[in-house]
């Protein structure tokens, strides 16, 4: 049965790409790179368990240009998948389910994940970068 | 009744799922709503750290208020990430035995690291 011609519904690649559509891969990209950086928390909490020497390792891979833009990539993540998964529980109660709200929750998620992470990475530098 | 996420109408009409039903969906929902203020918790304390030696993030995740939030951030970032990779799973790996050995490799690594967590966190409380 599965040899023949069968019609299919149209998949993704015949659609043109739309914000919506992108948003929604971005939700479960993000999700997995959050679940690979619960690696590096492992890391983190077993190293500061373990003594000085562990933990200065974990921190010289995070204290580079490649562990600032990892981490920078990482907070990017957060904010995003945070606030589309609030978008997501909104969606949950039957609200702004509509095409244009669903676009203008997108778009509003969007700002909030840019603002929200340049915000934090100003935080970081101001308050953290001096003492060490 | 509500946390089963099944109506009334549901439970006559019909025996249920023959599965788990709304129980993934439902976990996934909670561990999410949980997940909000934990992680804002630990954003915040990252950037108050960010400056900090071995001895200042340790003398902080021994204090009892932040040792609670890390075994709870722990707990639900953990449960809400393997929810999320077991639909990811089940959308892409169409080989059902491949399928099966990811889903035990994936229960048996979260537990491992959950775990390493929960028992870091422990001997830095204990202070030993």
């Amino acid at each position: 049965m599965a040899d023949l011609e069968r019609p299919l519904s149209p998949h993704l690649q015949i659609y043109r790409w739309h914000l919506t559509m992108a948003l929604s891969i971005l939700h479960r990209a993000t999700g997995l790179v959050l679940a690979a950086g619960l690696l590096l928390l492992t890391w983190w909490l077993t190293a500061l368990a373990r003594g000085p020497e562990a933990f200065a390792l974990v921190r010289a891979a995070i204290d580079n240009p490649l562990g600032g833009f990892v981490l920078f990539a990482f907070t990017l993540a957060v904010f995003y998948h945070m606030a589309n998964g609030v978008r997501h529980l909104v969606w949950d109660l039957g609200i702004g389910l509509g095409k244009e709200e669903a676009y203008r929750s997108g778009l509003l998620v969007l700002g909030f994940a840019a603002v929200a992470t340049v915000l934090l990475w100003i935080a970081i530098l101001a308050f953290g970068g001096g003492s060490r | 009744m509500i946390a089963s996420g099944r109506t009334g109408i549901g439970r006559i009409k019909a025996g249920g799922s023959a599965r788990s039903g709304a129980e993934h969906w439902w976990r996934q929902r909670l561990t999410a709503i949980a997940n909000l203020p934990l992680v804002v918790w630990f954003v915040v304390s990252a950037v108050s750290l960010s400056g900090a030696d071995y001895e200042e993030v340790r003398a902080w995740l021994g204090g009892l208020f932040n040792g609670t939030m890390m075994v709870l951030l722990v707990v639900s970032l953990f449960w809400h990430a393997r929810l999320g990779i077991q639909v990811v799973l089940e959308d892409y790996v169409h080989d059902r035995a491949l399928g099966l050995a990811a889903r035990i490799g994936l229960d048996l690594l979260t537990v491992a690291l959950a775990v390493s967590c929960l028992l870091a966190i422990l001997v830095v409380s204990l202070g030993s």
